[in-house]
């Protein structure tokens, strides 16, 4: 009983002391296997993954019977290799989330700011669209503009800026309320500087830390939000290798049992989803303790 | 209280119009929104009627009237597809909708909220720790591979299941239980919270002083007064629930609103896919406001907020 006890504490503890001191190890190294796969992909990946071999359809993995050595995680339904269409894979997610976080991250900053800073109609405005806006179911909204713009990497980057912005807008509008009451601000009124020195040079750096917390943990909902898109047709256009596109086309195999057309993909998008949470988590309690509450 | 309902109601009439004018501007911020209202391959007699129909010529105000009018008589539109009009269509799927919400709200109602409890009642024990993986867990796996490995494990290796479609009540369990999967993660975390706030109130020291047995206190004393914010989120999930559903039921080819919506977008059906975004917002927009309407009536601080 006693040493059971002991046992757990101990586990508990290192939980723990894993998300909140020093760096968590485990998304990060996760996170940095990603992004050199990403960045060296034509380099790793052993074949090309949009070009596949007709004879080699449906090839189950290495250790399996009937794998091989040559497609080390097997073939899909027009026998393109798995591994390779994982390692590219990659590079699409991380592009795609990157750029439509920071994009979105950008506008709703800007915004957020703009409200919060010169209050009044401007407030008023920006303010009544972020509701709106974010009343929109965030799926079904980008479907519908992706069914507007039509499928390709571009597009969904804009979509997902177009859709997620509102988050960004609404907690930062909140810091910059309470900020603009502070002294330092208020001198820096009186010492006359213009709005737009205060709200570059005074606000804006005081509120980069929320946004980047924010960006984080935003990461992972991006790119479940990409891959579904993607999963339903309307997101990376095919040939591409999106992990997204590799599950719907995985289907085509489910009911025949071919599992790993199905399981990893996903394990990807997990592994990767699972890591910016973390990083997240880790973030928010490390750059701003005025969020640990949330 | 009258005050603050006329305000509420005004900014919720507010939201609805931004709403109708974003989804208007869209449409025609690609240009011309005939293309995307008439039927591919329609003649261009046909792009010509529709134009005027829409009053294209015109300006974007009265434009922007015409489709307000059209929204408030319910007139969606026709789908291009099934040829009859589109909120019949809606209506027609939603109710398989809602049977799938209710069944997978059941579902992350019954896992979230004891180990919610659980997890506050031996805070920073096993169970918390446990119950914060499968936290992250449920965040991390996108509802729709949920159901993919349940279709693999369930279907495909057990045969237990149904793959796909619907009829009887084992179609409906393994689509419930991707949708809610998510969800629990989320009842979860609220629940823990919840009952945290509470343990740590006056009535439950007193309560405990009295010396009642701990199992009493938690299951009648605190449990009831942590439900309630549950509770009010678990509705408000359960319109979002009809609305984030299009992965799962095009996973299980589940004929409900999602998949209608994706039918919309496989087959070119602009109408369909304009009316369920239209739809999924106001429902939404409706259930903030009855829950902040019934917040108001519980708690008579909220009217005098501001």
């Amino acid at each position: 009983m006693n040493g059971s006890r002991a046992a757990t504490l101990t586990t508990t503890w290192r939980l723990a002391a894993f998300r909140t001191e020093g760096l968590p190890i485990f998304p990060i190294a996760i996170l940095t296997v990603l992004a050199v796969l990403a960045i060296f992909a034509d380099v790793i990946a052993p074949h090309d993954p949009q070009v596949g071999l007709l004879g080699e359809r449906f090839r189950p993995p290495a250790w399996q019977q009937g794998g091989s050595t040559a497609h080390l995680l097997g073939t899909d339904h027009v026998g393109r290799d798995v591994l390779s269409r994982l390692i590219f894979g990659a590079r699409v997610s991380m592009v795609v989330g990157f750029t439509a976080v920071i994009f979105a991250g950008v506008v709703g900053t800007v915004l957020g700011i703009l409200a919060g800073y010169l209050g009044g109609w401007v407030d008023q405005v920006i303010m009544r669209i972020t509701d709106a806006w974010l009343a929109l179911p965030a799926l079904t909204f980008a479907i519908f503009l992706a069914a507007i713009v039509g499928p390709s990497e571009m597009n969904i980057v804009i979509i997902l800026g177009a859709v997620y912005w509102t988050r960004y807008a609404r907690v930062v509008r909140g810091e910059v309320l309470s900020l603009k009451e502070r002294d330092y601000v208020r001198l820096a009124i009186v010492a006359g500087c213009s709005k737009r020195t205060i709200m570059r040079r005074h606000i804006l750096p005081n509120v980069v830390n929320s946004a980047i917390v924010l960006a984080t943990l935003m990461l992972g909902v991006v790119i479940v939000t990409e891959a579904a898109l993607s999963f339903l047709g309307v997101g990376v256009p095919p040939p591409k290798p999106a992990w997204g596109l590799m599950l719907a086309d995985g289907k085509k195999g489910l009911m025949a049992g071919y599992w790993w057309l199905t399981v990893l993909p996903g394990v990807c998008i997990m592994l990767m989803v699972l890591s910016a949470n973390l990083l997240g988590d880790w973030l928010r309690v490390k750059l701003d303790p005025q969020l640990r509450q949330l | 209280m009258k005050r603050f309902v006329v305000r509420r109601v005004g900014y919720a009439l507010l939201s609805l119009v931004v709403l109708s004018a974003t989804i208007f501007v869209f449409v025609r911020l690609t240009g011309d929104p005939s293309v995307l209202l008439v039927e591919p391959g329609a003649s261009k007699a046909d792009i010509d009627a529709i134009r005027t129909d829409l009053g294209l010529d015109r300006p974007l105000l009265v434009q922007y009237a015409l489709f307000v009018k059209g929204l408030l008589r319910a007139d969606f539109g026709r789908s291009f597809y099934y040829r009859t009009p589109v909120l019949e269509l809606y209506l027609e799927r939603l109710p398989n909708s809602l049977l799938l919400a209710l069944v997978a709200m059941a579902f992350s109602l019954a896992i979230g909220i004891p180990s919610g409890i659980l997890a506050a009642v031996r805070v920073n024990g096993w169970w918390d720790g446990a119950g914060k993986v499968f936290a992250l867990l449920g965040l991390s796996m996108p509802s729709f591979w949920v159901g993919l490995l349940l279709i693999l494990f369930f279907s495909v290796y057990l045969g237990w299941l149904p793959s796909s479609g619907s009829g009887t009540p084992w179609h409906v369990l393994m689509p419930a239980f991707a949708l809610g999967w998510y969800f629990a993660a989320a009842h979860m975390r609220l629940t823990r919270s919840s009952m945290l706030e509470v343990l740590g109130s006056e009535y439950i020291k007193l309560a405990r002083l009295k010396g009642l047995p701990e199992a009493l206190v938690i299951c009648k004393h605190a449990f009831k007064n942590a439900l309630i914010p549950v509770l009010t989120l678990a509705g408000i999930n359960l319109v979002l629930m009809v609305n984030v559903a299009v992965v799962v039921e095009t996973v299980f080819a589940w004929p409900g609103v999602g998949r209608l919506l994706y039918e919309g977008i496989a087959f070119r059906d602009f109408p369909v896919v304009q009316t369920t975004v239209i739809l999924g917002g106001v429902m939404i927009v409706v259930v903030n406001l009855a829950v902040d309407l019934m917040y108001a009536v519980i708690d008579p601080r909220i009217r005098y907020e501001r």
